[in-house]
């Protein structure tokens, strides 16, 4: 493994809510260490678990639910244990910020937009006043807004969605957090817009030193900034590893449905690839691999064990018994096997 | 493929209008196009391009300012006599985006199904219409017992499917799906997309596709338009357009889609378009021409050679 610092450690968390009296657990044992510097990407469809798994990193989750064992180690501390508001305060906004989806709704109509990046500043550093005006000039130039000193006193109703998206941008970073989480920043915006918002991004995480983790079932731009990409399924990690080893060389049978239900790989006037059944109910305890009922190529003990992480590479893993060596050998669908040689090519040649 | 093509609809110098005088807005501007049985029609453009409003005026639920829309062989905007309303309703039907927004929560699904064959009563007993629903429910792939059931107790994609079953259960010719699967997760976009593409086989459906999705749009349609505030700059072929797009709007909007595809999506060049800049329109007015064989664009004189030497470039030859 390359001597990167581990910034953020989650171990083997449990995440549950109760709901309607029932007891539901949305994440099941998923372990992650984040890298200092990298982006990652999280993936997964709507309730696998990718928003729940970064909100618990800043003390977000619904007052329904909680951190049922675990721990995530940030800074020398265990955030898992964190119980007050108080204690939330000196990580969330501060050490670790977040960007909201919807800049329509994460901003405050009554505010001018000013204020609003103004108010991050004063309430997470020691500056006040015509200081804080200056900082918060300095970051909305910063994250692209022309002409800042007028846009300072403008509400957001007068921002387009992009421009809007940005101030949600520069009241992430106004405290120069350590760890940055999009969560799914770009899916309210148009694609020509999206595509400048992903370049600010990756323009700040070098500017302001950060970690960004993405939230996004848009693979599209999974491939635009992440480093790494862990795969959700079913409130777990199912596989993990460098952007190019999981988009060219998956390995468990969820991402090679995933990736082989993109229309890109699919051909013209047949029918695409599609992932039988639904998720698995989370009010259930799950048996063995979460995706062996809609897997046709599972195995006797998809059913039965859960499996561990089997390492590829160094930087790749992934939670499937098809690659412990004592598994039948079993191809992937032809479209994985496509990529798989293209990568192979692209890597000789 | 054949020429003998037979047009369904057809757009004639469309135009829509919002608002009164100083307020007015002209949402889109001297659109024409038209669509053949039995083939899905693309029309890609950013939010506020008026796609959208393009979808409405067909089905007639934005008025339109200007033009024609004739649809085999029949005006059918502006002011129609109500036989050919109904006519029209049943036989132009849509797909909405949302499912989630689209469905009425407090019907049973046997109701929402319903809702149109109930509006034009063309049934003759209830055992019919039950028949219809029923039958339109196992087309797109549902159980008939689903039909008692409130649409809060299906997922996404199943929803979606509701959404699909209450427009063929009219026995449409022409179906309008305005962004039917961009709120979906990419593994239901592709069953939905998939049920599409079987309805059409089976039912010799004709759609509309109106989408921001590239890559979606090159998979499931015939032939694309891309729009921009109003205008389309751009028709063809969808392979044509895909392998030679040619107008600044076009050229910028494929390469801000985000490829599935880390290597060529982080080689790829990002275009920027700027009206101001890209057209001197004032002492040469652009013009609607034919470029390629079925492939048309939007430019002046000065542009059409510019386009055409891209073409020849690429080993294409252009017409003119």
């Amino acid at each position: 493994m390359e001597d990167k610092k581990v910034i953020l450690s989650v171990k083997d968390l449990v995440i549950k809510f109760r709901l309607r009296g029932d007891i539901l657990t949305a994440i099941r044992e998923a372990s992650l260490d984040l890298y200092e510097g990298e982006s990652l990407a999280i993936v997964g469809e709507s309730g696998s678990g990718k928003s729940v798994f970064t909100k618990s990193f800043m003390g977000l989750l619904d007052a329904n639910g909680w951190i049922d064992s675990g721990s995530i180690m940030f800074e020398g501390e265990d955030l898992a244990k964190f119980k007050t508001e108080k204690e939330w305060l000196k990580i969330r906004g501060k050490k670790i910020a977040m960007v909201f989806q919807d800049p329509m709704t994460s901003l405050n109509p009554l505010k001018t937009v000013g204020k609003q990046v103004q108010e991050a500043i004063e309430l997470h550093q020691d500056i006040k006043g015509d200081e804080a005006k200056d900082l918060t000039i300095q970051i909305l130039q910063d994250v692209g807004i022309h002409d800042p000193e007028r846009r300072y006193n403008q509400y957001p109703h007068e921002f387009s969605g992009g421009m809007r998206q940005r101030v949600v941008i520069a009241i992430a970073v106004a405290c120069n957090p350590r760890i940055l989480i999009c969560d799914e920043p770009t899916t309210a915006l148009d694609v020509t817009i999206q595509a400048q918002i992903l370049e600010l991004l990756k323009g700040l995480k070098d500017k302001y030193n950060l970690t960004t983790i993405y939230i996004t079932h848009d693979l599209g731009v999974v491939a635009n900034v992440a480093d790494r990409i862990a795969v959700m399924y079913a409130g777990d990690i199912i596989e993990i590893g460098k952007c190019e080893e999981v988009f060219y060389n998956p390995q468990h049978p969820y991402t090679w449905a995933l990736l082989s239900s993109l229309p890109q790989l699919g051909v013209k006037g047949q029918d695409l690839f599609t992932i039988k059944g639904t998720p698995p109910n989370l009010f259930y305890e799950i048996k063995g691999d979460a995706f062996a009922p809609r897997n046709p190529r599972a195995l006797k003990i998809d059913f039965v064990k859960r499996p561990p992480y089997f390492q590829v590479s160094p930087t790749h893993k992934a939670k499937t018994w098809l690659l412990d060596p004592r598994a039948p050998k079993v191809e992937p669908p032809e479209s994985i096997r496509i990529l798989r040689q293209q990568w192979e090519v692209g890597n000789n040649g | 493929m054949d020429k003998k093509k037979e047009v369904l609809l057809e757009v004639k110098n469309l135009r829509v209008e919002f608002g009164k005088r100083k307020k007015r807005f002209v949402a889109v501007d001297d659109v024409s196009f038209h669509i053949y049985r039995g083939e899905t029609f693309g029309l890609v453009g950013e939010s506020g391009s008026g796609k959208t409003t393009i979808g409405r005026a067909i089905i007639r639920l934005n008025e339109t300012a200007g033009g024609e829309i004739i649809f085999d062989g029949k005006k059918i905007n502006g002011k129609i006599d109500k036989e050919l309303d109904k006519e029209i309703t049943r036989r132009i039907q849509m797909i909405f985006q949302d499912p989630m927004a689209s469905l009425n929560e407090r019907a049973k699904v046997e109701y929402i199904v319903s809702e149109g064959l109930y509006n034009l009563k063309n049934y003759k007993t209830d055992e019919e219409r039950k028949d219809k629903v029923e039958k339109a429910m196992l087309d797109v792939g549902l159980l008939p017992e689903f039909l008692s059931r409130f649409p809060h107790e299906f997922s996404g994609g199943q929803r979606q499917r509701i959404g699909v079953a209450r427009s063929i259960v009219m026995e449409p010719e022409l179906i309008i799906a305005d962004e039917p699967i961009s709120a979906l997760d990419v593994s239901i976009r592709a069953q939905v997309l998939n049920l599409m593409a079987d309805l059409q086989r089976k039912k010799g459906l004709t759609y509309l596709f109106i989408a921001h999705d590239l890559s979606v749009v090159r998979f499931i349609t015939d032939r694309v338009a891309v729009i921009y505030k109003g205008k389309i700059v751009e028709l063809a072929e969808t392979e044509r357009l895909y392998r030679n797009p040619l107008h600044p709007y076009t050229r910028s909007l494929f390469s801000a889609i985000p490829i599935p595809d880390p290597r060529k999506e982080r080689a790829k060049k990002l275009e920027v378009y700027d009206p101001s800049c890209h057209h001197d329109y004032d002492k040469d007015p652009p013009k609607w021409v034919e470029i390629e064989p079925e492939h048309f664009i939007l430019a002046n004189e000065r542009e059409l050679e510019e386009y055409r030497k891209m073409l020849a470039k690429n080993g294409v030859q252009a017409i003119g």
